[in-house]
């Protein structure tokens, strides 16, 4: 064949590597892509060193999809050059997209939490106290190591993002749709996400037992119930954050009997879904006294847990104000240096 | 801003059928209080979307006040109880997030009491004055600041959504 | 969100309002400032914004600078925001276009710091541009109304109401559940406080509903079905066999008198079973209308198949008996609904300590009213059941009222009241000694306490506590007589009344089917279910569902005064709505979009005016946009984002929040 085959890359930062993974769950239409594309760049599978990447000129790479939110300025410096290597940047699944699970740690400042990973969590054996250096001699060699950030972000906090896949982790079928999409010369007006801009109970098989009167008496808190197998989860009083998520997913926690906590992020008419869904669970509660209302959200213990768990990030607060917070700027790359 | 001496703002969200004619009825009588807060007016505490809560926070308000009908009173029967439902909860949440009690406030003023208005606004600002500045964006800009330390020559690309 | 394409060009207009505005704020400094604003096109101040000369300026304004949205900073929109819409829309703008900013109300007359004030009209202000640049332009929605009214329930609420109603020219269907109209009233012997005879004044108003040209009237008729919206309600109402013929019955009632059976066997429900009927009757000699009812319960033919029908015999010609007659459904379009259902009273069995049915000579008050009717079952003698007149009666308030803890909490209002006038009557007819147990006396309204005074200088003995019991008198030798144990509070001892009588004085509840009747109507009932009017204070007989109004004791307790009172306010609140014609629609409506919605019905149960439904095949949401009243509490509990308000959306009230805390 004549012509080029398109450049695409694929990169992770701070995700646990199941949307790499999930490439794989496109079984044998991978061989299919593969055939179209040509990868340039993809750590977890392939042998290609930043320096690669480098040597690659601007805007040459047709695609690059980045999972994993970001933490750390080494994240940031893979993100700002893949960026400027490449025409479309896709931030790929919940965390790139929202900020995902790991943004959750913007409840806690971060000198506690590199104090707990390297001091006092009870797996930890570190006498001497050593915490992570951004530089230190070792045998006269200079190592250096990447800065750890106060925050946590998504994607698009640090670069510019062109599209959104979202999903923890994206499934296959809205992949598979993706690629042909961005392939195609058709492209989504830019920062579309790439899903139904529809909630999801629109999918949900269980949306026929969802009463058209629902008023909760009290939430129960999964754990302590026996969740019955067809009936919507919101109809027996468990928090489903469903009605706030885009659809797209297929339902698949609800088909394995769990509530949707909400992984591919809100409709684009939603600003901040914790807000939302917050509001619309709060609004069917039955009780009207302060006291009875409290009882009956007590079965929600932490709503940031519960209502952001992948979105912290893009929230609109963001991050948990800490007074030490205050004055971030004197403690700046506070790690040891 | 900074310059200038730190004054508290408030942004609050009145139901057009008891809080805002109350505010009006302060008006008319003249009633002084606070100059630090910003009504915005909504059909029913029922329309308060907790979204705009957060927005206000996170554009730099330092408390959020929602007005409404006693219970029993709203205009359009039981908006104001959603209001409270959705106030608790996210009063709840507001807190995990380190935004201290009082910075969000819910006040049942009807038509008549334009002296409740006159002192919850006082009220609160003290309040409020007393927690200091809550200012958000201020926060989000020194947070974003430890980005401009990446190599410059790749940082000329940065763009920031915020 | 959709791209705005058309063109934002935005006139701002300060008022000086006088000195009251400018006088504190910097009027001039806050124009400029807003003249600075992305799409401000032209920014004026001017002393009287609402002044004939202030409404031409915009005027002019619009047309010179081809303005798209209009924004005026002066008082509270609560006083001038229709005037400046219609300033706007005769200047060739949608009205709403337009913006208002309270400057005054909420500025100038409320602090003194000039500069702080002159930075929150600044705020004010750009929040008005930010948010202005959202508002798409829309029409006030119109419906046309019927100009006729459907009356549920023929007490004299309804009956009021009706008159009222066909008085002034407009159709009116009266539908009642009885045989009869008449309600409550019209089993009364005389009524307080003026102890006139109720019949007296109410047979007239019954007779003038039968013969009114415009009141239809369908008595032992429900309505079974009600659908649409203000101004267009479709009702079906059904009318129940009387196995006569309205139409071609004349009243002569001769069937009743050759009835195969002779004499009355069964329990007359007008007289609560004191007295005998047969199975084909007439409720009371003065029952509207005047025709009689087939029982098919205890009817020969319509039971067992068989009987001489000797009452079709005595119709003869007229042919008006039919025993195969079945329910006829009538089918209406009204525009408005009054609903007077009235009240049960509180059955007292549930309150076993007072030996109602277990004791003999134990009556509730109502029946007691029927005793002392000329005529009701005794012809209006007060005997006991051995025939004697009674020598003592007591007479027990609040049965069934002002009891938290085991009935209901509310005071009824009338029971005091009536219980006074049945100890003055029971007094006349048979001079017996009476006793009253009372927890207060409560007796307010004109002449009321007038009455008390009168009643008690009668001889009455009123005794404050409430009784707590009422067992066998063991020292009466024929055990018919009774006790009733109380503790008097006023000198804190126990008494024990020995008395021939107890007059039980039981309160007014919801009628039992207030639930579904309210379901059917989609008006709500309060929590002790009476229906809930829309504001207790300002709308007391509207409902949360437009074009439904109540009347008299469905609403809560009262007494016929007030009753009376009631219909004609629903009265005339129908009739405001349907002479109109047509009627405008609030502007503030929700709507959903259509793709957007997932049919996750989050909204459905949160309308208080059941205005939001699914739609079946679509498994998406509607808002009704004639029940919608805009409170917007749907569109905030929206977890997708998809149901939008009319001049409050989201992005306008984000655009309105950023842009009062834009810094300067
Ligand atoms: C014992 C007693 C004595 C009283 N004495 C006095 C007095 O002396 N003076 C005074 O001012 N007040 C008195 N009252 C109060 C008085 O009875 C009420 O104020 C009055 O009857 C209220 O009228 P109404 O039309 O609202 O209700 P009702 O009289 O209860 O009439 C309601 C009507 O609606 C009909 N209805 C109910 N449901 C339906 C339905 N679903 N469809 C169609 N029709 C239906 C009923 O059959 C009935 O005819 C007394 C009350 C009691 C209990
Ligand atoms: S609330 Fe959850 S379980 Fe119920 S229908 Fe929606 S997605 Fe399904
Ligand atoms: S805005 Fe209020 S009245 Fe209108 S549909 Fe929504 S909940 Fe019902
Ligand atoms: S109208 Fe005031 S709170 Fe609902």
């Amino acid at each position: 064949m004549g012509k080029e085959k398109p450049k695409i890359a694929f990169y992770w930062c701070a995700s646990c590597g199941g949307c790499d993974e999930s490439f794989l769950d496109l079984a044998e239409d991978i061989l299919d892509l593969v055939e179209k594309i040509d990868i340039v760049f993809w750590p977890v599978a392939l042998d290609y060193k930043r320096k690669d990447l480098e040597a690659l000129p601007d805007q040459s790479i047709l695609m690059t999809m980045i999972n994993g939110s970001l933490r750390t300025s080494e994240q940031e410096e893979m993100a700002l050059l893949l960026r400027r290597k490449s025409k479309i940047l896709i931030a790929y699944g919940t965390c790139a997209h929202l900020g995902g699970i790991p943004s959750l740690a913007n409840q806690f400042e971060r000198e506690k939490i590199l104090e707990y990973l390297y001091k006092s969590a009870p797996s930890v054996v570190n006498k001497e106290n050593v915490l992570p250096k951004i530089q230190y001699d070792e045998k006269g060699h200079k190592v250096t190591l990447p800065e750890f950030r106060n925050v946590v972000r998504s994607l698009d906090q640090v670069v510019d993002v062109d599209y959104y896949l979202p999903g923890c982790s994206p499934p296959p079928k809205l992949l598979k749709k993706a690629f042909s999409l961005l392939l195609s010369q058709e492209l989504p007006s830019k920062g579309s996400v790439l899903a139904p801009d529809i909630a999801l109970c629109y999918e949900c098989p269980r949306i026929e037992s969802k009463p058209k009167d629902l008023s909760i008496a009290e939430f129960k808190r999964l754990h302590h119930t026996q969740p019955a197998p067809e009936k919507c989860f919101l109809a027996q009083g468990i928090a489903c954050i469903g009605p706030a998520t885009r659809g797209g997913c297929e339902a698949r926690c609800i088909q394995g009997n769990m509530p949707c906590t909400g992984c591919f992020g809100p409709t684009s008419r939603v600003r901040d879904q914790g807000a939302k869904i917050l509001s619309a669970l709060a609004s069917s509660v039955k009780a009207k006294s302060e006291e009875d209302i409290d009882r009956a959200l007590s079965g929600i213990p932490d709503p940031v847990g519960s209502f952001y768990r992948y979105g912290l990030a893009k929230s609109l607060l963001r991050v948990k104000r800490i007074e030490s917070n205050n004055s971030v700027e004197s403690k700046n790359n506070g790690v040891e240096k | 801003m900074n310059s200038k001496k730190w004054e508290p703002r408030i942004v609050a969200f009145f139901c057009n059928w008891c809080t805002y004619r109350a505010a009006d009825l302060a008006g008319i009588s003249r009633m002084k209080y606070a100059p630090n807060v910003r009504i915005i007016r909504v059909m029913c505490t029922g329309r308060i979307d907790p979204q705009f809560i957060l927005n206000a926070f996170s554009k730099g308000a330092d408390g959020v006040l929602i007005g409404g009908c006693h219970p029993g009173d709203c205009h359009y029967v039981e908006g104001n109880y959603k209001a409270l439902r959705r106030f608790r909860l996210l009063s709840r949440m507001l807190k995990d997030m380190g935004i201290e009690e009082g910075r969000l406030r819910l006040e049942w003023i009807s038509a008549s009491e334009g002296e409740k208005v006159q002192w919850a606004v006082n009220n609160m600002l003290e309040k409020v004055r007393g927690m200091g500045p809550l200012d958000l964006p201020d926060h989000f800009k020194e947070w974003d600041k430890e980005m401009e330390m990446v190599k410059p020559e790749l940082s000329e690309k940065v763009v920031r959504n915020g | 969100m959709d791209d705005l394409k058309e063109e934002i060009r935005i006139g701002v207009y300060v008022c000086h309002c006088g000195t009251n505005i400018a006088g504190i704020i910097d009027v001039k400094e806050v124009s400029r400032t807003a003249a600075g604003l992305p799409g401000v096109v032209i920014s004026r101040d001017y002393k009287y914004m609402c002044s004939y000369p202030g409404q031409a300026i915009i005027q002019e304004d619009i047309k010179e600078y081809k303005l798209t949205r209009l924004i005026v900073a002066a008082c509270s929109p609560l006083m001038h925001e229709e005037t400046f819409r219609n300033a706007a829309a005769k200047g060739g703008l949608n009205p709403f276009s337009f913006q208002m900013v309270n400057i005054r109300e909420h500025g100038a007359w409320v602090n003194d710091d000039k500069e702080a004030v002159t930075m929150k009209a600044n705020d004010l202000i750009r929040a008005a541009v930010y948010r202005i640049v959202c508002h798409k332009p829309f029409q006030r929605t119109r419906v046309d109304i019927q100009p006729s009214v459907l009356v549920v329930g023929g007490g004299i609420a309804g009956i009021q109401a009706a008159l009222t109603i066909a008085n002034a020219g407009k159709k009116v269907f009266l539908v009642e559940r009885e045989p009869t109209i008449g309600g409550h009233m019209a089993k009364f012997d005389k009524t307080f406080p003026t102890l006139d005879c109720a019949a007296c004044i109410l047979t007239p108003k019954m007779t003038s509903v039968k013969a009114h040209p415009n009141i239809t009237l369908w008595a032992y008729s429900e309505v079974r079905k009600v659908e649409g919206f203000v101004g267009n309600y479709k009702v079906q109402v059904g009318r129940k066999p009387r196995y006569i013929h309205e139409d071609l019955c004349v009243g002569c009632l001769k069937c009743i008198d050759s009835c195969v059976y002779e004499k009355p066997q069964f329990p007359k429900e007008f007289d609560l079973g004191l007295s005998k009927r047969k199975p084909v009757y007439i409720p009371f000699p003065q029952a509207v209308p005047q025709i009689p009812v087939i029982d098919p319960e205890t009817c020969n033919k319509i039971k067992f198949g068989k009987c001489k029908q000797l009452c079709m015999e005595a119709c003869n010609e007229r042919k008006a008996i039919d025993f195969d007659q079945k329910e006829k459904i009538e089918e209406i379009e009204v525009g408005a609904i009054i609903i007077a259902t009235g009240f049960k009273i509180f059955d007292p069995k549930r309150l076993p300590c007072y030996g109602y049915g277990i004791y003999q000579n134990i009556y509730t008050s109502i029946e007691v009213e029927r005793l002392l009717n000329a005529s009701g079952p005794t012809g209006g003698k007060v005997v006991l059941q051995n025939g004697k007149k009674p020598e003592t009666v007591g007479i027990i308030h609040c049965v069934g009222s002002r009891d938290v803890l085991n009935t209901n909490s509310w005071c009824s209002r009338v029971c005091c009241l009536y219980s006074l006038k049945l100890a003055h009557l029971l007094k006349e007819h048979t001079e017996a000694k009476i006793y009253n147990f009372y927890i207060d006396i409560r007796a307010p309204g004109k002449n009321m306490e007038e009455f008390y005074n009168r009643v008690s200088k009668e001889g009455i003995h009123f005794i404050r506590g409430r009784a707590a019991s009422v067992t066998l008198d063991d020292s009466d030798e024929n055990m018919s007589g009774v006790v009733i144990q109380a503790e008097d509070t006023l000198i804190g001892k126990t008494l024990k009344v020995p008395v021939d009588m107890v007059v039980l004085s039981v309160g007014m509840e919801p009628q039992p089917d207030a639930k579904e009747v309210g379901r059917m109507f989609s008006i709500p009932c309060a929590e002790n279910s009476f229906f809930l009017e829309q504001h207790p204070k300002l709308a007391p007989v509207s409902t949360m569902t437009e074009g439904i109004f109540l009347a008299g004791c469905c609403q809560g307790p009262k007494d016929i005064p007030d009753t009376v009172a009631q219909a004609g306010a629903a009265a005339s609140e129908a009739l405001s709505l349907i002479d109109n014609g047509y009627k405008e629609l609030e502007p503030y409506t929700a709507y959903i979009e259509e793709d957007e919605c997932a049919g996750c019905k989050t909204c459905i149960p949160l309308c208080p005016y059941s205005a939001i439904s699914l739609h079946e095949e679509k498994k998406k949401a509607i808002i009704q946009e004639t029940l919608c009243r805009g409170c917007g509490v749907c569109v905030s509990a929206c977890p997708s984002g998809s149901i939008k308000q009319k001049l409050f959306e989201d992005r306008e009230i984000f655009c309105e929040i950023n842009g009062v805390l834009e810094r300067q």
